[in-house]
């Protein structure tokens, strides 16, 4: 019993992880089809922020919120001054949000140096079955639910979602029936980056928080969202759990480098097998 | 704007074969290239050797992107392939010659499979751009996490983060006994630089170059015309594998040392900047644009500026807003507006 539970729980914690640093992207680049490479900068903004904000002395769970809102406010203005010009040319906004990105490391390092710093959590172990679990990763995995779970809920039953997916699936008619895309785009691009910068600041107590940090995220997450295909949730929880299971299985088993690499040949092999994703022959959906 | 005008370097029919000028222009750049050392100190030389093999480097991607249209990420993981496999090579067996091709071959066939599985799978432009950067993130964390003792090729530490040092001198292919010190080093990589510009140019007149340019034009045309676009596109992703393969072998032989950070996400980026910066659509822009910007840098870097990150991210972002176009052709389509103004101007006056 004690062997599945260990490895039940590291691989629920793997997929945590992916579906974490992954939401984000889903929404920018899954929905809006803006190849965001700045989305390490804003997990790295996430856990600068959420350290930043428990130095004041506020407890981890504000620090977290407020982390959010503001790499949410600092997506709004990076679409206001460089993305909303290249909607519809993939292929720069790729290069733009790259250059977006190192701006930002630059700017963090001059700004904050370059070392990494930390943000303590004390919420202790639980013990299972004999078994010693970090409170802080059960928790993780919750949160990693919670947001996939509520960014479904937003998307398909309120009136806001439903304006949202009229706009990206057809933004002339939106405009023909009177909404303002303009606004939609802008605001759906604050809310990807606020879901970015969310995972940085849940992650930062586990992994600490460097200008740097991004590049370690990046690759996990757009494999993860190119995978899932053209249904950006289902996809991204589909894509998740496959990798995460994988790279969760052999991490534990070899060395974490060795993980990686294995996700990556796997999603080779399967955009081989399925170039539209996991989710390319399935009804349209979110 | 004023650049709807065809202009001299960029938009020339392809397939037209280039005129006396062109090559008169190349002759004089290669003669200057060779009379060089003559008046230069050893470290200027060291200096611009580093040069010309990153704009050999810069000429890969640049040729894929501007005369094909698809946007590889991938050329500084072949840059980093043929470094670490001439690395290991040579000081395995000793022998430089033959390192040296397997240094263009094995990225040559890296580029082969990955592409077979990208333009096979007719997965579309922005994914493959996506994941032959995703490749080269993982390739260099592979490397990275090399650096415990088991990871040994033949009698080689591959020593992780800290790379190979210590690189035997090449030697020339007939005479093992002799070397190539720095000014060596130098006219190789200016003989590499020129001959492959040249042949790159030759390849866009031939009938495999204008499919290529058809391609960037309209993939769906060319295969309706009958030509398989995909073997076309993989066997030039091959070829510019391979000589971004070539670079990197240039320059573990340039240092004597090869390091993670030759496939890293930077230096990904800085290839980037180079060929937007010279502009793509002119087969000269990379070289320049790599000229700018890593003369820029080391300026950067002596100024105690620091932070060369945040400018080089401030041009990025920059040129693909305003000068998307690149410097290359802007200035050349700026040229030729100005003729016609002039031209226009004086009929005028004629005419008045």
């Amino acid at each position: 019993m004690q062997p599945i539970l260990i490895y039940a729980y590291q691989i629920a914690f793997a997929i945590s992880i992916f579906v974490l640093i992954s939401l984000g992207l889903a929404v920018i680049f899954g929905m809006m089809k803006v190849i965001n490479l700045a989305h390490g900068e804003f997990i790295m903004l996430g856990a600068m922020g959420c350290t930043l904000i428990s130095g004041l002395g506020l407890p981890l769970w504000l620090s977290v919120i407020g982390a959010g809102l503001v790499v949410g406010l600092i997506g709004i203005v990076a679409e206001r001054l460089v993305i909303r010009f290249l909607y519809g040319r993939v292929l720069d906004t790729l290069l733009a949000t790259w250059g977006l990105s190192l701006l930002i490391i630059g700017l963090v390092t001059t700004l904050l140096g370059p070392q990494t710093t930390s943000v303590p959590q004390d919420l202790g172990n639980v013990t299972l079955l004999a078994f010693t679990m970090p409170v802080y990763n059960l928790l993780m995995i919750l949160v990693a639910a919670a947001l996939l779970a509520g960014t479904w809920l937003l998307w398909r039953y309120t009136r806001v979602g439903l304006i949202v997916r009229t706009t990206m699936q057809n933004p002339d008619m939106a405009r023909a029936i009177g909404l303002n895309t303009d606004r939609v785009y802008m605001l759906t691009f604050g809310y990807g980056a606020m879901l970015a910068g969310l995972a940085g600041a849940v992650i930062a107590p586990m992994f600490g928080a460097t200008p740097t940090m991004g590049v370690f995220y990046i690759a996990k997450a757009f494999i993860t969202v190119i995978s899932g295909g053209p249904m950006p949730l289902l996809g991204t929880l589909t894509a998740s759990s496959l990798f995460g299971a994988i790279d969760g299985a052999v991490a534990y088993a070899t060395a974490s480098v060795v993980g990686e690499i294995t996700v990556l040949v796997v999603a080779i092999l399967l955009l081989r097998l399925l170039p539209l994703g996991i989710t390319g022959r399935f009804r349209r959906g979110l | 704007m004023a650049l709807r005008r065809s202009t001299p370097f960029a938009l020339t029919p392809p397939g037209q074969r280039p005129g006396w000028s062109w090559w008169t222009a190349v002759a004089a750049a290669a003669v200057a290239m060779m009379l060089f050392p003559e008046t230069a100190e050893l470290d200027v030389l060291y200096d611009t050797s580093i040069l010309f093999v990153f704009a050999i480097l810069a000429l890969s991607m640049g040729y894929l992107w501007g005369f094909v249209g698809i946007l590889s990420l991938g050329q500084t993981a072949f840059f980093g392939l043929g470094g670490y496999t001439y690395a290991v090579l040579s000081l395995n067996t000793g022998d430089t010659s033959g390192a040296v091709l397997a240094g263009v071959a094995l990225p040559a066939a890296f580029a082969a499979l990955l592409g077979y599985f990208m333009i096979y799978g007719r997965i579309s432009d922005i994914y493959f751009s996506v994941i032959t950067l995703v490749v080269t993130l993982i390739l260099e964390k592979g490397i990275r996490a090399t650096s415990g003792e088991q990871f040994v090729i033949g009698s080689v530490r591959l020593n992780g983060q800290n790379g190979i040092p210590g690189l035997p001198a090449l030697q020339v292919p007939w005479d093992s006994g002799t070397t190539l010190f720095i000014d060596g080093v130098y006219y190789l990589a200016a003989i590499v630089l020129v001959l492959v510009y040249i042949g790159l140019r030759l390849l866009l007149t031939s009938d495999f170059g204008r499919v290529l340019v058809g391609i960037r034009e309209n993939e769906r045309r060319i295969n309706l015309l009958g030509y398989d676009s995909r073997r076309y596109k993989l066997a030039v992703f091959t070829l510019c594998g391979g000589i971004a393969g070539l670079a990197g072998v240039l320059y573990a032989v340039w240092g004597a040392f090869v390091a993670p950070e030759m496939a890293n996400l930077n230096q990904a980026a800085l290839l980037i900047i180079w060929v937007i910066v010279g502009g793509r659509t002119a087969l000269i822009g990379p070289v320049i644009g790599t000229a700018v910007i890593v003369y820029l840098t080391n300026w950067l870097g002596t100024q105690g500026v620091g932070q060369v990150t945040l400018v080089m991210g401030a041009i990025l972002t920059v040129f693909v807003l305003v000068f998307h176009q690149g410097l290359v052709p802007t200035l050349s389509g700026l040229m030729v507006w100005l003729q016609d103004r002039l031209r226009s101007g004086s009929r005028a006056e004629g005419g008045g």
